[in-house]
Protein backbone atom coordinates (compact mmCIF):
# COMPACT_ATOMS: atom_id res chain seq x y z
CA UNK A 1 0.00 0.00 0.00
CA UNK A 2 2.84 2.24 -0.04
CA UNK A 3 2.75 4.88 -2.48
CA UNK A 4 5.87 6.75 -3.99
CA UNK A 5 5.72 10.90 -4.20
CA UNK A 6 7.27 12.77 -7.52
CA UNK A 7 8.15 16.73 -6.37
CA UNK A 8 8.50 19.04 -9.75
CA UNK A 9 9.21 22.05 -9.97
CA UNK A 10 7.73 22.77 -6.44
CA UNK A 11 7.44 26.35 -5.00
CA UNK A 12 5.74 27.35 -2.30
CA UNK A 13 4.23 30.59 -0.87
CA UNK A 14 3.18 32.37 2.12
CA UNK A 15 1.31 35.37 0.17
CA UNK A 16 3.90 37.29 -1.56
CA UNK A 17 6.51 35.14 0.53
CA UNK A 18 8.39 32.12 -1.71
CA UNK A 19 9.49 30.12 1.14
CA UNK A 20 10.90 27.56 -0.80
CA UNK A 21 12.52 27.30 -4.29
CA UNK A 22 12.41 24.88 -7.02
CA UNK A 23 12.33 21.20 -5.43
CA UNK A 24 12.82 18.46 -7.48
CA UNK A 25 13.06 15.31 -5.34
CA UNK A 26 11.64 11.86 -5.81
CA UNK A 27 10.68 10.04 -2.55
CA UNK A 28 10.69 6.02 -2.51
CA UNK A 29 8.07 3.97 -1.38
CA UNK A 30 8.77 2.06 2.01
CA UNK A 31 11.57 3.97 2.80
CA UNK A 32 12.36 6.51 5.21
CA UNK A 33 13.05 9.56 3.69
CA UNK A 34 14.62 12.47 5.99
CA UNK A 35 14.34 16.37 5.52
CA UNK A 36 17.07 18.00 7.77
CA UNK A 37 18.62 21.76 7.69
CA UNK A 38 18.54 25.03 9.27
CA UNK A 39 15.85 26.40 10.71
CA UNK A 40 13.67 28.60 8.36
CA UNK A 41 15.21 26.53 5.38
CA UNK A 42 11.57 25.20 4.34
CA UNK A 43 11.79 21.46 5.18
CA UNK A 44 8.53 21.50 7.23
CA UNK A 45 6.64 24.21 4.36
CA UNK A 46 7.85 21.66 1.65
CA UNK A 47 6.26 18.65 4.04
CA UNK A 48 3.25 19.99 4.34
CA UNK A 49 2.79 20.56 0.69
CA UNK A 50 2.91 16.64 0.59
CA UNK A 51 -0.20 16.34 1.78
CA UNK A 52 -1.56 19.83 1.12
CA UNK A 53 -1.85 21.00 4.47
CA UNK A 54 0.36 24.46 3.33
CA UNK A 55 -2.77 25.82 1.95
CA UNK A 56 -4.68 25.72 5.50
CA UNK A 57 -2.61 28.55 6.78
CA UNK A 58 -4.34 31.55 4.99
CA UNK A 59 -2.67 33.29 1.66
CA UNK A 60 -0.53 29.98 1.50
CA UNK A 61 -0.28 28.30 -2.35
CA UNK A 62 1.88 26.07 -4.34
CA UNK A 63 3.25 26.46 -7.84
CA UNK A 64 4.67 23.46 -9.43
CA UNK A 65 3.76 19.61 -8.97
CA UNK A 66 3.62 16.63 -6.82
CA UNK A 67 2.59 13.21 -8.34
CA UNK A 68 1.85 10.34 -5.90
CA UNK A 69 2.24 7.43 -7.65
CA UNK A 70 2.38 9.65 -10.99
CA UNK A 71 -1.21 11.66 -10.17
CA UNK A 72 -0.84 15.65 -9.70
CA UNK A 73 -2.40 15.92 -6.28
CA UNK A 74 -2.54 19.68 -7.30
CA UNK A 75 -4.17 18.92 -10.14
CA UNK A 76 -7.67 20.79 -10.30
CA UNK A 77 -10.26 18.14 -10.09
CA UNK A 78 -8.26 16.99 -7.07
CA UNK A 79 -9.93 17.90 -3.97
CA UNK A 80 -7.64 18.13 -0.90
CA UNK A 81 -10.08 16.51 1.89
CA UNK A 82 -9.36 13.20 -0.24
CA UNK A 83 -5.56 14.13 -0.74
CA UNK A 84 -5.10 14.19 3.49
CA UNK A 85 -6.97 10.68 3.48
CA UNK A 86 -4.41 8.80 1.73
CA UNK A 87 -1.64 11.21 3.17
CA UNK A 88 -1.60 10.52 6.90
CA UNK A 89 0.58 13.57 9.41
CA UNK A 90 1.58 13.63 12.73
CA UNK A 91 2.35 16.85 13.87
CA UNK A 92 5.60 18.94 15.91
CA UNK A 93 3.66 18.88 19.37
CA UNK A 94 1.16 16.16 20.37
CA UNK A 95 -2.31 17.00 19.19
CA UNK A 96 -4.70 14.93 20.52
CA UNK A 97 -8.68 15.66 20.37
CA UNK A 98 -8.83 17.07 23.93
CA UNK A 99 -12.63 15.97 23.98
CA UNK A 100 -12.12 12.31 22.96
CA UNK A 101 -11.11 9.07 24.65
CA UNK A 102 -7.87 7.16 24.12
CA UNK A 103 -10.05 4.60 21.90
CA UNK A 104 -12.13 7.56 20.18
CA UNK A 105 -8.70 9.09 19.18
CA UNK A 106 -7.76 6.25 17.29
CA UNK A 107 -11.15 5.86 15.15
CA UNK A 108 -11.97 10.02 14.59
CA UNK A 109 -10.34 9.20 11.72
CA UNK A 110 -12.97 6.44 10.84
CA UNK A 111 -15.73 8.33 11.71
CA UNK A 112 -15.34 10.26 8.85
CA UNK A 113 -17.66 10.41 6.00
CA UNK A 114 -15.33 9.85 3.23
CA UNK A 115 -12.89 8.01 5.37
CA UNK A 116 -12.71 3.88 4.94
CA UNK A 117 -15.84 2.27 5.14
CA UNK A 118 -15.95 0.40 8.81
CA UNK A 119 -18.00 -1.24 10.65
CA UNK A 120 -18.72 -0.22 14.48
CA UNK A 121 -18.62 -3.93 15.44
CA UNK A 122 -14.77 -3.62 13.99
CA UNK A 123 -13.41 -0.49 15.80
CA UNK A 124 -12.41 -2.42 18.84
CA UNK A 125 -9.66 -4.05 16.50
CA UNK A 126 -8.89 -1.37 14.88
CA UNK A 127 -8.06 0.09 18.17
CA UNK A 128 -6.00 -2.54 19.45
CA UNK A 129 -4.35 -2.80 16.04
CA UNK A 130 -3.59 0.33 15.50
CA UNK A 131 -2.14 0.98 18.91
CA UNK A 132 0.03 -2.08 18.93
CA UNK A 133 1.32 -0.58 15.56
CA UNK A 134 2.38 3.20 17.59
CA UNK A 135 3.98 0.69 20.36
CA UNK A 136 1.19 1.74 22.96
CA UNK A 137 -1.16 -0.91 23.51
CA UNK A 138 0.37 -2.27 26.55
CA UNK A 139 0.16 0.99 28.43
CA UNK A 140 -3.16 1.90 28.05
CA UNK A 141 -5.16 -1.04 27.11
CA UNK A 142 -6.82 -1.05 30.93
CA UNK A 143 -7.88 3.08 30.05
CA UNK A 144 -9.25 2.92 26.60
CA UNK A 145 -11.93 5.33 27.91
CA UNK A 146 -10.21 7.55 29.59
CA UNK A 147 -9.69 10.78 27.91
CA UNK A 148 -6.48 11.20 25.40
CA UNK A 149 -5.09 14.36 26.57
CA UNK A 150 -4.34 12.25 30.20
CA UNK A 151 -1.56 10.59 28.76
CA UNK A 152 2.22 11.99 28.88
CA UNK A 153 3.83 13.60 25.75
CA UNK A 154 5.74 10.97 24.73
CA UNK A 155 2.11 8.43 24.67
CA UNK A 156 0.05 11.25 22.85
CA UNK A 157 2.64 11.45 20.35
CA UNK A 158 2.58 7.60 19.73
CA UNK A 159 -1.49 7.84 20.16
CA UNK A 160 -1.16 10.14 17.44
CA UNK A 161 1.13 7.86 15.05
CA UNK A 162 -1.62 5.25 16.13
CA UNK A 163 -5.08 7.62 15.06
CA UNK A 164 -2.73 8.39 11.84
CA UNK A 165 -2.34 4.59 10.55
CA UNK A 166 -6.03 3.79 12.05
CA UNK A 167 -7.19 5.09 8.51
CA UNK A 168 -4.43 2.95 6.76
CA UNK A 169 -2.72 5.75 4.83
CA UNK A 170 -0.01 4.91 2.02
CA UNK A 171 2.21 7.79 2.99
CA UNK A 172 2.85 9.28 6.66
CA UNK A 173 4.40 12.30 7.20
CA UNK A 174 6.29 13.29 10.06
CA UNK A 175 6.94 16.94 11.18
CA UNK A 176 9.81 16.91 13.70
CA UNK A 177 7.92 14.34 16.16
CA UNK A 178 10.03 14.09 18.55
CA UNK A 179 11.26 17.86 18.68
CA UNK A 180 8.56 18.02 22.22
CA UNK A 181 9.64 14.40 23.49
CA UNK A 182 12.07 13.64 26.35
CA UNK A 183 15.12 11.18 25.07
CA UNK A 184 12.95 7.89 26.22
CA UNK A 185 10.24 8.62 24.35
CA UNK A 186 12.25 9.83 21.15
CA UNK A 187 13.71 6.78 21.55
CA UNK A 188 10.00 4.95 21.70
CA UNK A 189 9.30 6.68 18.41
CA UNK A 190 11.89 6.09 16.60
CA UNK A 191 11.90 2.43 17.22
CA UNK A 192 8.49 2.68 15.99
CA UNK A 193 9.39 4.50 12.73
CA UNK A 194 11.70 1.70 11.76
CA UNK A 195 9.07 -0.44 12.29
CA UNK A 196 6.49 1.17 9.95
CA UNK A 197 8.59 1.63 7.31
CA UNK A 198 7.87 -2.19 6.63
CA UNK A 199 4.46 -0.91 5.97
CA UNK A 200 4.49 2.66 4.92
CA UNK A 201 6.32 5.91 2.66
CA UNK A 202 7.40 8.12 5.58
CA UNK A 203 9.03 11.83 4.91
CA UNK A 204 10.22 13.27 8.39
CA UNK A 205 11.18 15.93 9.58
CA UNK A 206 13.90 16.57 12.00
CA UNK A 207 16.02 18.77 13.61
CA UNK A 208 18.44 16.34 14.98
CA UNK A 209 21.03 14.67 12.57
CA UNK A 210 21.51 11.96 14.78
CA UNK A 211 18.23 11.16 14.29
CA UNK A 212 17.88 11.11 10.75
CA UNK A 213 21.09 9.19 10.35
CA UNK A 214 20.02 6.62 12.64
CA UNK A 215 16.46 6.03 11.04
CA UNK A 216 16.78 7.71 7.86
CA UNK A 217 17.28 5.68 3.93
CA UNK A 218 17.53 8.69 2.20
CA UNK A 219 17.95 12.26 3.54
CA UNK A 220 17.73 15.54 1.88
CA UNK A 221 19.25 18.71 2.96
CA UNK A 222 18.12 21.82 2.37
CA UNK A 223 19.21 25.39 2.83
CA UNK A 224 19.05 29.02 2.86
CA UNK A 225 21.21 31.96 1.49
CA UNK A 226 20.13 34.32 4.13
CA UNK A 227 17.15 34.80 5.98
CA UNK A 228 14.44 36.31 3.72
CA UNK A 229 15.47 34.03 0.92
CA UNK A 230 13.51 30.56 -0.22
CA UNK A 231 15.19 27.78 1.42
CA UNK A 232 16.28 25.45 -1.99
CA UNK A 233 16.62 21.76 -2.01
CA UNK A 234 20.74 21.35 -1.19
CA UNK A 235 21.20 17.48 -2.32
CA UNK A 236 19.65 14.11 -1.91
CA UNK A 237 21.16 10.90 -1.37
CA UNK A 238 21.60 7.93 0.37
CA UNK A 239 21.65 8.67 4.64
CA UNK A 240 25.22 6.76 4.56
CA UNK A 241 26.44 8.82 1.91
CA UNK A 242 25.08 11.75 2.99
CA UNK A 243 26.38 11.81 6.44
CA UNK A 244 30.16 10.31 5.02
CA UNK A 245 30.88 11.71 1.82
CA UNK A 246 28.37 14.41 0.71
CA UNK A 247 28.73 16.04 -2.72
CA UNK A 248 28.07 19.84 -1.57
CA UNK A 249 30.45 21.82 0.77
CA UNK A 250 27.27 23.03 2.72
CA UNK A 251 25.95 19.70 3.50
CA UNK A 252 29.26 18.87 5.04
CA UNK A 253 29.46 21.75 7.13
CA UNK A 254 25.76 21.71 8.31
CA UNK A 255 26.47 17.67 8.69
CA UNK A 256 29.19 18.09 10.62
CA UNK A 257 27.78 20.10 12.60
CA UNK A 258 29.61 23.47 11.72
CA UNK A 259 26.84 26.02 11.25
CA UNK A 260 22.39 25.28 11.71
CA UNK B 1 2.29 47.67 53.99
CA UNK B 2 2.51 44.33 51.59
CA UNK B 3 0.57 45.13 47.96
CA UNK B 4 -0.28 41.38 47.79
CA UNK B 5 -2.27 41.94 50.79
CA UNK B 6 -3.94 45.28 49.84
CA UNK B 7 -4.52 43.69 46.35
CA UNK B 8 -6.04 40.66 47.62
CA UNK B 9 -8.20 42.75 50.48
CA UNK B 10 -9.87 44.30 47.60
CA UNK B 11 -10.58 41.59 45.30
CA UNK B 12 -12.25 39.73 47.89
CA UNK B 13 -13.96 42.88 49.37
CA UNK B 14 -15.26 43.35 45.18
CA UNK B 15 -16.39 39.66 45.31
CA UNK B 16 -18.32 39.27 48.56
CA UNK B 17 -19.95 43.46 47.37
CA UNK B 18 -21.11 41.42 44.32
CA UNK B 19 -22.36 38.63 46.78
CA UNK B 20 -24.01 40.89 49.29
CA UNK B 21 -25.63 43.07 45.97
CA UNK B 22 -27.32 39.97 44.75
CA UNK B 23 -28.62 38.89 47.99
CA UNK B 24 -29.78 42.60 48.69
CA UNK B 25 -32.10 42.40 45.56
CA UNK B 26 -33.69 38.74 46.11
CA UNK B 27 -34.30 40.64 49.96
CA UNK B 28 -35.70 43.62 48.71
CA UNK B 29 -37.81 42.23 46.45
CA UNK B 30 -39.17 39.10 48.60
CA UNK B 31 -39.77 42.03 51.64
CA UNK B 32 -41.49 44.40 49.37
CA UNK B 33 -43.81 41.22 47.44
CA UNK B 34 -45.06 40.31 51.00
CA UNK B 35 -48.16 42.59 51.67
CA UNK B 36 -49.76 42.27 47.95
CA UNK B 37 -48.87 38.50 48.52
CA UNK B 38 -51.13 38.82 51.71
CA UNK B 39 -53.83 40.13 50.47
CA UNK B 40 -54.26 38.18 47.40
CA UNK B 41 -57.53 35.94 47.22
CA UNK B 42 -56.23 34.00 43.88
CA UNK B 43 -53.44 31.89 43.65
CA UNK B 44 -50.61 33.12 42.72
CA UNK B 45 -49.21 30.83 40.09
CA UNK B 46 -51.95 29.55 38.42
CA UNK B 47 -54.23 32.71 38.69
CA UNK B 48 -54.32 34.33 34.85
CA UNK B 49 -55.97 37.48 35.53
CA UNK B 50 -53.80 40.78 37.11
CA UNK B 51 -56.52 42.84 39.28
CA UNK B 52 -54.10 43.84 42.19
CA UNK B 53 -55.88 46.86 43.21
CA UNK B 54 -59.57 45.48 42.67
CA UNK B 55 -61.55 45.04 45.95
CA UNK B 56 -60.66 41.58 46.98
CA UNK B 57 -57.22 41.58 45.37
CA UNK B 58 -56.96 38.78 42.65
CA UNK B 59 -53.57 38.00 40.38
CA UNK B 60 -51.56 35.36 39.21
CA UNK B 61 -48.70 35.31 37.12
CA UNK B 62 -49.52 32.17 35.15
CA UNK B 63 -49.59 34.16 31.69
CA UNK B 64 -46.66 36.38 32.63
CA UNK B 65 -44.85 32.79 33.36
CA UNK B 66 -46.07 31.52 29.88
CA UNK B 67 -45.30 34.47 27.61
CA UNK B 68 -42.00 35.38 29.22
CA UNK B 69 -40.67 31.06 28.42
CA UNK B 70 -42.64 31.02 25.32
CA UNK B 71 -41.08 34.21 23.84
CA UNK B 72 -37.79 33.64 25.25
CA UNK B 73 -38.22 29.73 23.84
CA UNK B 74 -39.43 30.93 20.52
CA UNK B 75 -35.86 33.42 20.57
CA UNK B 76 -33.22 31.25 21.35
CA UNK B 77 -35.11 28.46 18.51
CA UNK B 78 -34.00 31.13 15.86
CA UNK B 79 -31.12 33.03 17.05
CA UNK B 80 -29.05 30.23 18.76
CA UNK B 81 -28.28 28.39 15.26
CA UNK B 82 -28.45 31.61 13.34
CA UNK B 83 -25.73 33.67 15.52
CA UNK B 84 -24.06 30.06 15.80
CA UNK B 85 -23.88 29.93 11.87
CA UNK B 86 -22.42 33.61 11.74
CA UNK B 87 -20.10 32.94 14.18
CA UNK B 88 -18.88 30.15 12.40
CA UNK B 89 -18.84 31.92 9.40
CA UNK B 90 -16.78 35.04 10.48
CA UNK B 91 -14.36 32.53 12.48
CA UNK B 92 -13.90 29.88 9.59
CA UNK B 93 -15.74 29.97 6.92
CA UNK B 94 -14.78 34.02 5.60
CA UNK B 95 -11.59 35.59 4.48
CA UNK B 96 -10.05 37.27 7.10
CA UNK B 97 -11.19 40.63 5.46
CA UNK B 98 -14.60 39.95 4.88
CA UNK B 99 -14.84 38.31 7.98
CA UNK B 100 -13.65 41.49 9.96
CA UNK B 101 -16.52 43.28 8.16
CA UNK B 102 -19.40 41.15 9.08
CA UNK B 103 -18.11 40.61 12.68
CA UNK B 104 -17.98 44.38 12.48
CA UNK B 105 -21.43 44.78 11.82
CA UNK B 106 -22.76 42.43 14.01
CA UNK B 107 -21.12 44.07 17.18
CA UNK B 108 -22.84 47.42 15.57
CA UNK B 109 -26.41 45.22 15.56
CA UNK B 110 -25.62 44.99 19.29
CA UNK B 111 -25.02 48.19 20.11
CA UNK B 112 -28.63 49.24 19.08
CA UNK B 113 -31.06 49.87 22.17
CA UNK B 114 -34.05 48.27 22.66
CA UNK B 115 -36.35 50.61 22.49
CA UNK B 116 -34.96 50.98 18.36
CA UNK B 117 -35.88 47.19 17.87
CA UNK B 118 -39.32 47.75 19.53
CA UNK B 119 -40.27 50.46 17.18
CA UNK B 120 -38.67 48.51 13.96
CA UNK B 121 -40.68 45.73 15.34
CA UNK B 122 -43.84 47.17 15.73
CA UNK B 123 -43.36 49.66 12.44
CA UNK B 124 -42.12 47.05 9.97
CA UNK B 125 -41.85 43.38 11.17
CA UNK B 126 -44.80 43.04 12.18
CA UNK B 127 -46.80 44.02 9.31
CA UNK B 128 -44.15 41.98 6.99
CA UNK B 129 -44.58 38.54 9.14
CA UNK B 130 -48.35 38.26 8.61
CA UNK B 131 -47.38 36.53 5.67
CA UNK B 132 -44.98 34.15 7.66
CA UNK B 133 -47.48 33.34 10.30
CA UNK B 134 -50.14 32.77 7.83
CA UNK B 135 -48.17 30.24 5.97
CA UNK B 136 -47.24 28.50 9.59
CA UNK B 137 -51.20 28.15 10.20
CA UNK B 138 -51.67 27.09 6.43
CA UNK B 139 -49.01 24.55 6.40
CA UNK B 140 -48.33 23.24 10.14
CA UNK B 141 -51.97 24.71 11.41
CA UNK B 142 -52.35 20.98 12.51
CA UNK B 143 -49.89 21.67 15.37
CA UNK B 144 -51.40 23.60 17.89
CA UNK B 145 -48.83 26.10 18.46
CA UNK B 146 -49.39 27.43 15.52
CA UNK B 147 -52.52 27.02 14.58
CA UNK B 148 -54.53 30.71 13.97
CA UNK B 149 -58.17 30.48 14.70
CA UNK B 150 -59.28 34.36 14.91
CA UNK B 151 -56.86 35.13 11.10
CA UNK B 152 -55.26 38.32 12.73
CA UNK B 153 -51.53 37.66 12.94
CA UNK B 154 -50.41 40.19 14.69
CA UNK B 155 -49.29 41.20 18.25
CA UNK B 156 -48.41 38.12 18.89
CA UNK B 157 -45.60 35.83 21.29
CA UNK B 158 -44.19 35.23 17.99
CA UNK B 159 -43.41 38.28 16.97
CA UNK B 160 -42.14 39.15 19.84
CA UNK B 161 -39.83 36.03 20.08
CA UNK B 162 -38.79 36.90 16.87
CA UNK B 163 -37.92 40.56 17.25
CA UNK B 164 -36.07 39.14 20.82
CA UNK B 165 -34.15 36.62 18.47
CA UNK B 166 -32.93 39.70 16.43
CA UNK B 167 -31.56 41.89 19.00
CA UNK B 168 -29.83 38.78 21.38
CA UNK B 169 -28.27 37.18 17.57
CA UNK B 170 -25.56 39.60 17.89
CA UNK B 171 -24.67 38.94 21.69
CA UNK B 172 -24.64 35.27 20.97
CA UNK B 173 -22.82 35.38 17.95
CA UNK B 174 -20.13 37.82 19.39
CA UNK B 175 -19.16 35.32 22.31
CA UNK B 176 -19.68 32.00 20.37
CA UNK B 177 -17.03 33.66 17.25
CA UNK B 178 -14.62 34.50 20.09
CA UNK B 179 -15.23 31.57 21.55
CA UNK B 180 -14.48 29.37 18.36
CA UNK B 181 -11.19 31.56 17.56
CA UNK B 182 -9.50 30.04 20.27
CA UNK B 183 -9.63 26.36 18.90
CA UNK B 184 -6.26 25.46 19.41
CA UNK B 185 -4.97 25.31 15.75
CA UNK B 186 -3.05 22.50 16.42
CA UNK B 187 -6.39 20.21 17.13
CA UNK B 188 -7.89 22.14 14.06
CA UNK B 189 -4.64 20.58 11.50
CA UNK B 190 -5.29 17.37 13.13
CA UNK B 191 -8.60 16.65 11.96
CA UNK B 192 -8.15 18.38 8.39
CA UNK B 193 -4.81 16.00 8.38
CA UNK B 194 -6.92 13.09 8.88
CA UNK B 195 -9.08 13.93 6.12
CA UNK B 196 -11.77 15.74 7.76
CA UNK B 197 -13.77 18.22 5.41
CA UNK B 198 -14.28 21.53 6.90
CA UNK B 199 -18.00 20.83 8.43
CA UNK B 200 -16.86 17.33 9.83
CA UNK B 201 -13.39 19.64 11.50
CA UNK B 202 -15.86 21.82 13.18
CA UNK B 203 -18.01 19.43 14.43
CA UNK B 204 -14.99 16.98 15.46
CA UNK B 205 -13.23 20.09 17.02
CA UNK B 206 -14.61 23.43 17.26
CA UNK B 207 -17.75 22.53 18.53
CA UNK B 208 -16.23 20.21 21.40
CA UNK B 209 -14.14 22.61 22.67
CA UNK B 210 -16.22 25.55 22.46
CA UNK B 211 -19.17 23.91 24.17
CA UNK B 212 -19.06 25.33 27.48
CA UNK B 213 -18.26 28.87 25.56
CA UNK B 214 -21.48 28.20 23.04
CA UNK B 215 -23.64 27.27 26.33
CA UNK B 216 -22.27 30.61 28.57
CA UNK B 217 -23.42 32.58 24.91
CA UNK B 218 -26.83 30.73 24.68
CA UNK B 219 -26.99 31.88 28.36
CA UNK B 220 -25.97 35.74 27.93
CA UNK B 221 -28.84 35.63 24.83
CA UNK B 222 -31.42 33.79 27.07
CA UNK B 223 -31.05 36.34 30.33
CA UNK B 224 -31.22 39.39 27.96
CA UNK B 225 -34.30 37.87 26.28
CA UNK B 226 -36.14 36.78 29.41
CA UNK B 227 -35.28 40.58 30.52
CA UNK B 228 -36.32 42.79 28.02
CA UNK B 229 -39.18 44.94 28.89
CA UNK B 230 -39.58 47.73 26.06
CA UNK B 231 -39.62 45.94 22.48
CA UNK B 232 -41.92 43.10 23.79
CA UNK B 233 -44.29 45.81 25.52
CA UNK B 234 -44.54 47.88 22.16
CA UNK B 235 -45.43 44.37 20.71
CA UNK B 236 -47.71 42.25 22.82
CA UNK B 237 -51.45 43.47 23.49
CA UNK B 238 -50.67 42.76 26.72
CA UNK B 239 -53.76 40.06 27.43
CA UNK B 240 -53.77 37.68 30.79
CA UNK B 241 -54.45 34.70 29.42
CA UNK B 242 -52.58 31.68 28.27
CA UNK B 243 -52.80 31.29 24.75
CA UNK B 244 -51.01 28.23 22.82
CA UNK B 245 -51.71 29.42 19.86
CA UNK B 246 -48.69 31.53 19.20
CA UNK B 247 -49.15 33.53 16.26
CA UNK B 248 -52.60 34.71 17.59
CA UNK B 249 -52.34 38.24 19.38
CA UNK B 250 -52.35 37.95 23.49
CA UNK B 251 -49.45 37.10 25.88
CA UNK B 252 -47.58 39.29 28.10
CA UNK B 253 -44.32 38.72 29.69
CA UNK B 254 -42.82 39.77 33.47
CA UNK B 255 -41.32 42.48 32.19
CA UNK B 256 -43.29 43.92 30.00
CA UNK B 257 -45.99 44.09 32.53
CA UNK B 258 -43.84 45.71 35.02
CA UNK B 259 -43.56 48.45 32.47
CA UNK B 260 -46.68 49.29 31.36
CA UNK B 261 -48.70 48.68 35.28
CA UNK B 262 -46.01 50.77 37.18
CA UNK B 263 -47.82 53.75 36.55
CA UNK B 264 -51.09 53.08 37.51
CA UNK B 265 -50.44 50.46 40.13
CA UNK B 266 -51.76 51.38 43.90
CA UNK B 267 -49.88 50.14 46.60
CA UNK B 268 -50.83 46.48 46.23
CA UNK B 269 -50.45 46.66 42.90
CA UNK B 270 -46.65 48.00 43.11
CA UNK B 271 -46.32 45.01 45.55
CA UNK B 272 -48.10 42.69 43.27
CA UNK B 273 -45.49 44.14 40.61
CA UNK B 274 -42.39 43.52 42.83
CA UNK B 275 -43.70 39.58 43.78
CA UNK B 276 -43.90 38.87 39.85
CA UNK B 277 -40.23 40.71 39.12
CA UNK B 278 -38.94 38.45 42.25
CA UNK B 279 -40.31 35.24 40.22
CA UNK B 280 -38.34 36.85 37.00
CA UNK B 281 -35.37 37.01 39.07
CA UNK B 282 -35.25 33.11 40.78
CA UNK B 283 -36.30 31.99 36.55
CA UNK B 284 -32.86 34.00 35.72
CA UNK B 285 -30.81 32.39 38.56
CA UNK B 286 -32.06 28.92 38.20
CA UNK B 287 -31.41 29.28 34.47
CA UNK B 288 -28.18 30.50 35.02
CA UNK B 289 -27.23 27.98 37.55
CA UNK B 290 -28.59 24.93 35.49
CA UNK B 291 -25.96 26.60 32.65
CA UNK B 292 -23.29 26.63 35.15
CA UNK B 293 -23.64 22.62 35.92
CA UNK B 294 -23.51 21.55 32.43
CA UNK B 295 -20.53 23.79 31.81
CA UNK B 296 -18.76 21.80 35.03
CA UNK B 297 -19.85 19.14 34.52
CA UNK B 298 -18.54 18.97 30.41
CA UNK B 299 -15.64 20.67 31.45
CA UNK B 300 -13.81 17.99 33.21
CA UNK B 301 -13.20 15.88 30.70
CA UNK B 302 -11.83 18.95 28.19
CA UNK B 303 -9.26 20.13 31.35
CA UNK B 304 -7.93 16.47 31.22
CA UNK B 305 -4.52 17.23 30.46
Amino acid sequence: MAKRIDISDLDAYYGNFLAVEDVNLAIEPRQVTAFIGPSGCGKSTLLRTLNRMHEVIPGAYVDGKVAFDGEDIYAEDVDPVNVRRLIGMVFQRPNPFPTMSIAGNVVAGLKLDRGRKVKKSEFDDIVERSLRGANLWDEVKDRLDRPGAGLSGGQQQRLCIARAIAVQPQVLLMDEPCSALDPISTLAIEDLVRELREDYTIVIVTHNMQQAARISDTTAFFNLAAVGEPGKLIEAGPTQQMFSNPANKATEDYVTGRFG
Amino acid sequence: MNGDKVFFGLSRAAGVFVLLLTLGIGVFLAVTAVPALRENTANFFTTQQWLPDANPPAFGIAALAFGTVMTAIIAMVLAVPVGTGIALFVAIYAKPTLGKVVAFLVDLLAAVPSIIFGLWGLEFLMGNMIGVSAWLDTWFGWIPLFANDQDVYTRSIFIAGVVLAIMIIPTISAVTREVFVQTPQGHVEAALALGATRWEMIRMVVFPYSRPGMISAAMLGLGRALGETIAVALLLSALFEINWHITEPGGNTFAANIALKWNEAGSIGLSALVASGLVLFLITLAVNMAARLIVARKRDFVEGH
